[in-house]
């Protein structure tokens, strides 16, 4: 795996979570700005999704091929799913949808670097 | 007005959005788990697969049951929930007492503790949802004002 993507992907999807909590608390909906953030992260596990099945198919490592390509498509849908979720209820509640996606995200990305490690 | 339709407060509004993305996750991950565990070495540790299987698929009922949010869906909700609550409870108490059962983990072994505890905080938040929009249907019926945005703006407004 692209460690640094990685790293950064983790970074940049807990500071979003942590700002859709400060969203939540001050009772704001997702505005423009927090909606191109999203984006910008979207992009970058689109990315990931990119290189990962780039380096499953070129590197001859052991990986589990069907549980690492599940988890990069996993990362791929979560965040527009949620945003989708999230958009049906014009409430704080709503804006709280996007934490919960935007924390699955490390998640994923974590499982991610142990399936390769695993492999490699 | 649809008088009949909004005598139970839909349990897909509000806070229970929230619970239903929760749910979602589990269900998605749950059953993703346990189809690559099944189709690829189910007769390594057919005892847990068979039990992620199952996990797998209360999660799917209770996340669209409480989804849909219909007077027969929360009867859905309601089982999946409790099977859910005494799943964790079961398999979780099984993990710890008869290791050697579970070569390999489910979703609720030591009760859900590889996920960060959720598994084992999940039905009790479903049983208090399900609950509370039950008792929400209840005072709202003579009042007859249904409030669809979020019931707690009156009650989480600070003393002063």
């Amino acid at each position: 795996m692209l460690e640094p993507l990685s790293i950064t992907l983790t970074i940049a999807a807990l500071a979003l979570a942590a700002v859709v909590v400060g969203y939540v608390v001050i009772d704001r909906r997702p505005d423009r700005t927090l909606l191109a953030a999203l984006t910008l992260l979207e992009a970058g596990l689109v990315a990931q999704c990119g290189i990962g099945i780039w380096q499953l198919v070129g590197d001859s490592v052991e990986v589990s091929a069907v549980t690492f390509v599940g988890y990069l498509i996993g990362a791929l849908v979560v965040v527009p799913l949620t945003a989708v979720w999230a958009v049906g209820e014009p409430t704080r509640s709503g804006t709280a949808v996007l934490v919960v996606g935007l924390l699955v995200v490390p998640v994923l990305v974590l499982r991610l670097e142990q399936i390769w490690d695993a492999g490699g | 007005m649809a008088e009949q339709v909004t005598q139970a407060r839909s349990t897909r509004s509000g806070p229970g959005r929230v619970l239903i993305a929760v749910y979602a996750v589990f269900a998605v991950s749950a059953a993703g788990r346990s189809l690559v565990q099944l189709g690829t070495k189910a007769d390594e540790a057919p005892f847990p697969y068979v039990l992620s299987a199952i996990a797998a698929a209360v999660y799917v009922a209770a996340t669209v049951a409480l989804a849909r949010s219909t007077r027969r869906s929360r009867q859905v909700a309601w089982s999946a929930v409790l099977v859910e609550l005494v799943g964790v409870l079961v398999v979780g108490t099984l993990s710890v007492v008869q290791e050697d059962w579970f070569p390999d983990d489910t979703v609720w072994s030591r009760y859900g503790a590889g996920y960060g505890w959720l598994p084992l905080v999940l039905p009790f938040a479903g049983v208090a949802w399900l609950l509370h929009t039950r008792r929400a249907a209840a005072t709202t019926r003579p009042a007859a004002q249904h409030d669809p945005a979020d019931g707690g703006s009156t009650e989480s407004a600070p003393p002063r």
